[in-house]
């Protein structure tokens, strides 16, 4: 592994053994290369994502207006679980901190809606989803104060029992939370606005489907940009150094412990987000909906992406949403029944987890971005070797 | 007062089903510094095996048998193809690689043999010994579990204290470059402590499961708790592991057999004494090492 990986620790400086540098270096490359006068994207931070934003928005609207209502649910499904791989990626991918409790962090988001959206007189969908966040947020605060002192398998099992235990409690105050069969999610109306904003774009319906899969996109996209923004920012670089070189992070007068739990705090955002767009997406809040396959299914997300890559989260929460019904049908082709057929998925992410750390650690973003680079300073070094050729001649 | 020996005695029966499995992780993380989070498919999958055979007829001592010798075969292959390429790498790496293994053997299982749940038989009997004309909860199978898993561990002990394959395998855990230099094939004691580490999870498996239902994720609960089980001692002193099943045993049967509806709250309360254990000492209670940095 280590020679597969050696151009990426080249580039990244030497790193300790405890940070995810050979899987993360890749995908955490510059987006847009200085200097290559290739990119038609503004130089500056904030209005390239404001541009990037802008188009994805419109593509967006485009993709909504010309898929069929079942893709409309997926593209809904899709976007809850993009914006909780979003989340996790700035954790584990950024931070270097693991979590496999973000399905119990979902929950806490998903439960929150559930409650907000019960009441006679429910308020604003933006303001319940903004509680959802709100509650998550806590909740992910206290679990990464503990999880700030631990690292590696320490905190991959502190979030286990986090992802293990906390549906436990949504049976235990069953009278609230529903116990096992959970709580039915009331679907919140669509505003008259967005009626005659589909009708003056394409004239389609605009059924309740439609609805949640909008509120879904426009979550993803603000997530993504506020995420985006802070990846690239100081909060960013020093969340990298905190994950590459402990030791010479606290020297800079770094915090660790500090940066640490608000990474955790912000990935929590994220999460409680997801799990808020999923209650309204479900319409249904269960302990059965927010199991550890969830939790690790995120992860496989992520890491089939590329760590620390968002665009590498978006990518593996696609894999996610349209890879299950695939190997179902596949499995069903050859003759297994539906239950058996089912559990094809979940095979299939832990076999997808384990070939991509062993053969391609970098994930799929990074290990492009890997080989680009690797181009460059190839033609780099022909360039240098010629230039020093023709000096001595 | 009887009640209270009860819950006591169902707690060290449980415990020592914790310690067992807490062992098995122990024995991996002295080795190659990697938390097994797959034991508990990799037991599951033993289990089933076993299963398999029971239900084809055959006797549970034959089943236990080959149960044990798959758990170690599987266990070795595990290391030999999966771990190897990612050992002394970034330690984020190996946590995935065992997390993945996690998900994929419990998805082969229910592809394999169902998700249902199903009976899994018990050579003993499960009625409580009568003292005093009151049944206690101490079964002979209760016996049998505290039974096997002593004799495990006496074995375990004097594999490691008194012969030469013991002797190779705490010097590659304590320092592979040095044991390598010396001659030890450090390679192979590392697959060997897995197998092993897999023979000590596949039994904790089978014990919790005699007597009881099995389904693919019916060890789930149990990685949690053997997991706390192992970091209350410290994950790198096997005493520190048997010890902490049996304190984590007692607690989880307090809180099932004292607090209304408790049985809902046992995985809480794992979290619970976890996060205060890393809280307060994070090297658990037994720890031998000093804190590491970086």
């Amino acid at each position: 592994m280590s020679d597969l990986q050696s151009p990426t620790s080249a580039a990244a400086g030497k790193a300790t053994d405890d940070a995810p540098t050979t899987s993360t270096a890749g995908a955490n490359a510059p987006s847009a290369p200085t200097g290559t006068g290739r990119s038609f994207l503004p130089q500056s931070t904030l209005p390239r994502h404001l541009v990037v934003l802008v188009l994805s928005a419109v593509l967006a609207v485009v993709l909504l207006e010309v898929s069929s209502p079942y893709q409309n649910s997926q593209i809904a499904t899709l976007s809850y679980y993009a914006i909780a791989a979003g989340g996790l990626t700035v954790l584990t991918g950024m931070n270097g901190q693991i979590s496999l409790g973000h399905g119990a962090l979902m929950a806490a988001g998903a439960y929150t809606t559930a409650l907000f959206l019960d009441a006679d007189e429910p308020l604003p969908l933006p303001v319940i989803l903004l509680a959802a966040i709100v509650v998550a947020t806590v909740v992910g605060a206290l679990v990464g104060v503990a999880a700030a002192r631990l690292h590696g398998p320490y905190l991959a099992g502190a979030t286990l029992a986090l992802a293990v235990g906390l549906p436990g409690l949504a049976i235990y105050f069953h009278d609230i939370f529903g116990g096992e069969q959970g709580m039915r999610v009331r679907a919140p109306q669509a505003p008259d606005a967005f009626e005659s904003f589909v009708q003056t774009v394409s004239g389609n319906n605009a059924s309740s489907t439609k609805w949640l899969a909008y509120v879904g996109v426009i979550c993803l996209l603000i997530t993504y940009f506020f995420l985006a923004n802070l990846v690239r920012s100081r909060i960013g670089r020093t969340w990298r150094a905190v994950r590459d070189q402990e030791v010479a992070a606290e020297l800079a007068g770094i915090n660790l412990g500090a940066w640490r739990v608000l990474a955790f705090v912000v990935s929590a955002a994220a999460a409680g987000l997801a799990g808020g767009v999923l209650a309204i997406v479900v319409r249904l809040a269960a302990p059965s909906g927010f199991t550890l396959v969830l939790s690790l299914a995120l992860l496989t997300a992520i890491v089939i992406g590329g760590l620390g890559s968002l665009l590498g989260a978006l990518l593996g929460s696609a894999l996610l949403v349209f890879l299950p019904p695939f190997v179902t049908n596949l499995g069903s082709d050859f003759g297994l029944n539906g239950t058996e057929a089912a559990q094809l998925a979940p095979f299939v992410y832990g076999v997808v987890l384990i070939v991509a750390m062993i053969f391609a650690p970098a994930g799929f973003v990074g290990t492009i971005r890997l080989r680009r680079m690797t181009a460059k300073a190839r033609r780099g070094s022909a360039a240098q070797a010629k230039a020093a050729g023709a000096n001595g001649g | 007062m009887d009640y209270f020996v009860n819950v006591t005695i169902t707690g060290l029966t449980q415990g020592i089903i914790y310690s067992a499995f807490a062992l098995a992780l122990v024995l991996i993380w002295r080795s190659t510094r990697i938390v097994n989070f797959a034991q508990g498919s990799m037991a599951a999958a033993t289990t089933f095996i076993a299963l398999a055979l029971i239900q084809a007829g055959q006797s549970y001592w034959v089943a236990l048998v080959v149960a044990l010798v798959s758990g170690f075969v599987l266990g070795a292959l595990v290391e030999r193809v999966i771990i190897r390429p990612v050992e002394g790498g970034p330690e984020l790496n190996a946590v995935i690689v065992t997390l993945g293994l996690f998900v994929a053997i419990q998805a082969l299982i229910a592809i394999i043999f169902g998700s249902s749940f199903q009976s899994f038989p018990t050579p003993f009997g499960v009625r409580g010994f009568q003292v005093g004309g009151s049944t206690i909860p101490l079964t002979p199978t209760s016996l049998y579990v505290i039974g096997s898993v002593l004799i495990t561990m006496a074995l375990l002990v004097a594999l490691f204290r008194f012969t030469r394959v013991g002797l190779a395998m705490r010097a590659s855990a304590f320092s592979q470059e040095v044991a390598r230099l010396l001659g030890v094939k450090v390679g192979g004691m590392l697959t060997l402590g897995w197998g092993l580490a897999a023979v000590v999870g596949s039994l904790s498996g089978l014990l919790i499961a005699g007597g009881g239902f099995v389904y693919p994720a019916y060890m789930d609960s149990l990685i949690v708790f053997g997991f706390v089980a192992a970091i209350i001692g410290g994950l790198d002193s096997p005493v520190g592991a048997i010890v902490g099943g049996l304190i984590l045993g007692l607690a989880l049967s307090y809180v099932n057999g004292y607090v209304e509806r408790g049985s809902a709250l046992v995985s809480v309360a794992a979290l619970v004494i976890l996060i205060v254990v890393l809280l307060v000492r994070p090297g658990g209670l037994f720890s031998s090492t000093t804190a590491r940095r970086a």
